[in-house]
């Protein structure tokens, strides 16, 4: 009996020592070793990517995506919806715990998807348009509807199936730096209207940034908001 | 060029890539078990843990050892989360819940990686790094340990021993975890994943004010949660977000990482029996099922049936612009048949069918290919069964590798495949009948209940994806799957080792004319057959209440 107790200890005893060493291996030197090596050699990537905008300011990381909302009429009422500044380029809805719940910006402070099933607040089996609030039904609809609203000009009419799977689902991160192209193009007949610059324009701004998939087989043809909206600016000052 | 084109072409590089890694990391890890050579570090750290490495264990005692040390590795992670609060490096955050600290360090230590806690806002470096990323690679080792002792156990004859335990967990990860996971790291520091122990700071916005970032070491663990199948997220976005998974190549180099180690150790497994082409059975039987399982994943998901779907016009809620559907169905095929669970989009949001496939791919026992370790080991367990059931038809004692599954051993076999089943179902049972646990769906009817019956089929096979919709931070959930993790884990071990013990006393049985082909084409559709059948037995009643029901509805 006795026996067996020193044993075990002893057994207890060298686990605890395997797991300290091999603690500081893996927990500690690895970690610093990579971290001296990335920091060396891909020191901006290795630390958030950040952009800055013409004027040498950062603005953000290009990998991470944004909000362009309107400033609040009230910083400080947490009720007050944020409204998009249709100026800008707008980025793909995020319901899920990506969305910004602090204030008008885009806080990363969490990060997450809706996780709503793909039959959330259907009825029978389709989605109507009165579905219940805060479903996925509900989302995809109303986002649709805002996004041929927003977008339809005086010159130019959006059409439902105009618009793209990504412009009315939330990404997995909800922090997606993307659009698809079609939902830029999309977009490019209000933007040109609202910075009261040329369609044509604002098209080989969009063309410019659209980029393929690596390798042309690689992921997803995508454009980077954050980018875009930066070359924007750069194009609607000069 | 159509997404699906580019799916299939992705498909195929991942498979040329790993076709190229299979012959000399198989071959390597073969040597790292086998060779008699200590490097210098080795020898320091095991004169520190005051064992010798040369000293043949019998199975209870290369048992006691992983119990020892996975014993230790889970009081020692729920202390570190305890004493967070008063931690240096800890960004602030505070000491976690007792139960919340159970449940995640159950998790790490059994190479679950089941999250009830939001990384960015929970989780400081000292916890990330020192502790959870830590186990990252000693769980992975311990799988690797347990799976080389059982393939001993059929190279072996005549002896009862199985090799050393401390051994095998220093040399698994310190000649196979870490090289790769340094060079993986710094791949995906290029392609834009974060390294650096920056504190909570504030970055400057497009349209003025800020938003908060998190420092941390994300690459170094990033690399070892996808190598080692473990699968636990810096952030809570996992492999969705954008700074552990940045770009198109770093999702299929990700991908790579998962799947890398699971099938190369067929090769190891062919390697160290003596017979090549026993190993490249087990590769084709665990290559069918993943590729199969893929093209209806993608299929699924292209086709997009479901409601809120098909008004959205295409499978995007959930998934990232970069990936698309098909680089989020490949990794989500490849998460959930390997007991990784790391996700770059959201499983809960996938069509009917599609939610059903991730979860029929933990059910199958995550064997094709499966974890590190655990999916070998899991699947020569089917092997077994299916010569056993093949020995059954002709009326011969069956035999596999020479050796002959008398009663112990389809006994013990037995055992081993009805643990994790049995995990599964009786505590979706208990969840279901019990009046408060439902409360933490987030969505009804069908998917509300495969919300909790994918979350124990993850923790009980120890997989640590979820449909994330479902609120597991409570303390009925922390409690249950931290048992559903730890049993699903360790039950299994024992099983396994008790068999390799058993193995190893035989003496070899000569190969006659009546031996059944292990190594023949025959033998391998009859091993996933045995697979699909009594898992989909086993199954059938509860996904046909989830998922199938949610998938044919719409």
């Amino acid at each position: 009996m006795n026996n067996s107790v020193g044993n075990t200890a002893r057994l207890i005893g060298a686990g605890l020592r395997a797991l300290l060493v091999l603690t500081v291996v893996c927990g500690i030197l690895y970690p610093l070793a990579v971290t001296g090596i990335a920091q060396a050699l891909f020191n901006d990537k290795a630390n958030g990517s950040e952009i800055k905008d013409t004027n040498g300011q950062v603005v953000g990381s290009s990998l991470i995506g944004q909000t362009y909302h309107l400033p609040k009429q009230n910083p400080d009422d947490p009720e007050e919806a944020a409204k998009p500044d249709l100026k800008w380029f707008q980025p793909r809805p995020s319901n899920g715990l990506g969305s910004n719940s602090v204030n008008t910006q885009y806080a990363l402070i969490l990060s997450g998807a809706t996780n709503r099933s793909a039959d959330n607040g259907a009825v029978n089996g389709l989605c109507f348009k009165d579905a219940e609030e805060g479903t996925l039904c509900a989302q995809v609809i109303n986002a649709r509807e805002t996004v041929i609203a927003d977008n339809s000009t005086a010159s130019h009419t959006v059409w439902p199936e105009d618009v793209p799977a990504d412009a009315v689902t939330s990404s997995g991160s909800g922090l997606d730096p993307n659009i698809s192209p079609e939902y830029a193009k999309l977009q490019v007949h209000r933007v040109a209207e609202r910075n009261k610059l040329d369609i044509e324009q604002v098209e080989k701004l969009v063309a410019d940034h659209s980029t393929g998939r690596t390798l042309g087989f690689m992921g997803e043809p995508r454009v980077n908001v954050l980018e875009l909206n930066i070359a924007l600016k750069a194009l609607s000052k000069s | 060029m159509s997404p699906v084109t580019a799916g299939v072409l992705q498909l195929l590089a991942l498979i040329a890539a790993l076709a190229l890694a299979y012959r000399p990391l198989g071959d390597y890890m073969a040597r790292v078990y086998s060779s008699k050579k200590h490097y210098k570090p080795e020898k320091w750290i095991y004169k520190a843990i005051g064992a010798n490495p040369d000293a043949e264990m019998r199975w209870p005692a290369y048992l006691r050892g992983i119990l020892a040390f996975s014993a230790v590795s889970v009081l020692f992670l729920y202390g570190l989360q305890r004493a967070q609060g008063v931690l240096p490096g800890s960004l602030g955050f505070v000491a976690i819940d007792p139960d919340q600290a159970f449940n995640t360090a159950a998790s790490f230590v059994a190479n679950t990686n089941w999250q009830s806690y939001y990384g960015e806002q929970a989780m400081g470096h000292v916890v990330q790094t020192g502790g959870l990323a830590v186990q990252n690679f000693l769980s992975a080792a311990v799988g690797m340990a347990v799976a080389v002792a059982l393939v001993r156990g059929f190279a072996r004859s005549r002896t009862g021993e199985l090799g050393n335990f401390w051994s095998d967990l220093v040399r698994g990860t310190v000649r196979i975890l870490l090289p790769i996971s340094v060079i993986g790291a710094v791949v995906l520091v290029a392609c834009g994943v974060i390294q650096n122990f920056s504190g909570i700071h504030e970055v400057g916005q497009f349209t003025g004010g800020s938003q908060q970032w998190n420092g941390g070491a994300v690459a170094s663990q990033e690399v070892i949660k996808e190598l080692g199948t473990n699968g636990g997220g810096y952030f809570n976005a996992n492999s969705a977000h954008p700074f552990e998974n940045p770009t198109p190549f770093s999702n299929l180099f990700e991908i790579f990482l998962i799947l890398l180690i699971p099938f190369t150790m067929t090769r190891t497994f062919g390697r160290m029996v003596g017979n090549l082409r026993q190993g490249y059975a087990i590769l084709a039987t665990m290559g069918i099922i993943w590729i199969a399982f893929t093209g209806l994943m993608m299929w699924t998901e292209f086709a997009h049936h479901g409601p809120a779907l098909d008004a959205a016009g295409g499978a995007m809620e959930g998934k990232e612009t970069r990936f698309g559907i098909a680089g989020s169905s490949v990794f989500a095929v490849a998460t959930t048949l390997t007991s990784t669970g790391a996700v770059n989009s959201f499983h809960s949001s996938y069509t009917g069918f599609g939610g059903g496939i991730t979860m029929l791919g933990m059910q199958l026992g995550e064997i094709a290919p499966g974890g590190v370790g655990s999916g070998l080991y899991g699947m020569l367990i089917m092997a077994i069964i299916a010569v056993f059931i093949a020995g059954l038809m002709v009326g011969r004692t069956p035999e596999y590798l020479g050796k002959k599954i008398g009663t112990r051993e389809i006994k013990l076999a037995a055992c081993y495949i009805l643990i994790t089943p049995a995990l599964v179902l009786c505590f979706t049972a208990a969840a279901m009948a019990l009046p408060t646990p439902g409360n933490s769906m987030t969505n009804s009817g069908a998917h509300g209940f495969s919300e909790i019956l994918y979350a124990y089929t993850s923790g009980a096979n120890n997989n640590g994806s979820a449909f994330a919709g479902l609120n597991a931070d409570t303390q009925w959930f922390n409690s249950t799957i931290g048992i559903a993790m730890l049993l699903g884990r360790f039950l299994p071990m024992v099983f396994v080792l008790a068999l390799a013990g058993s193995l190893a006393e035989q003496k070899p049985v000569p190969e006659t004319a009546g031996t059944l082909r292990t190594d023949k084409p025959l033998y391998a559709g009859l091993l996933v057959g045995t697979i699909l059948i009594i898992t989909g037995l086993t199954y059938f009643p509860a996904l046909a209440l989830g998922p199938l029901a949610e998938g044919l509805a719409s």
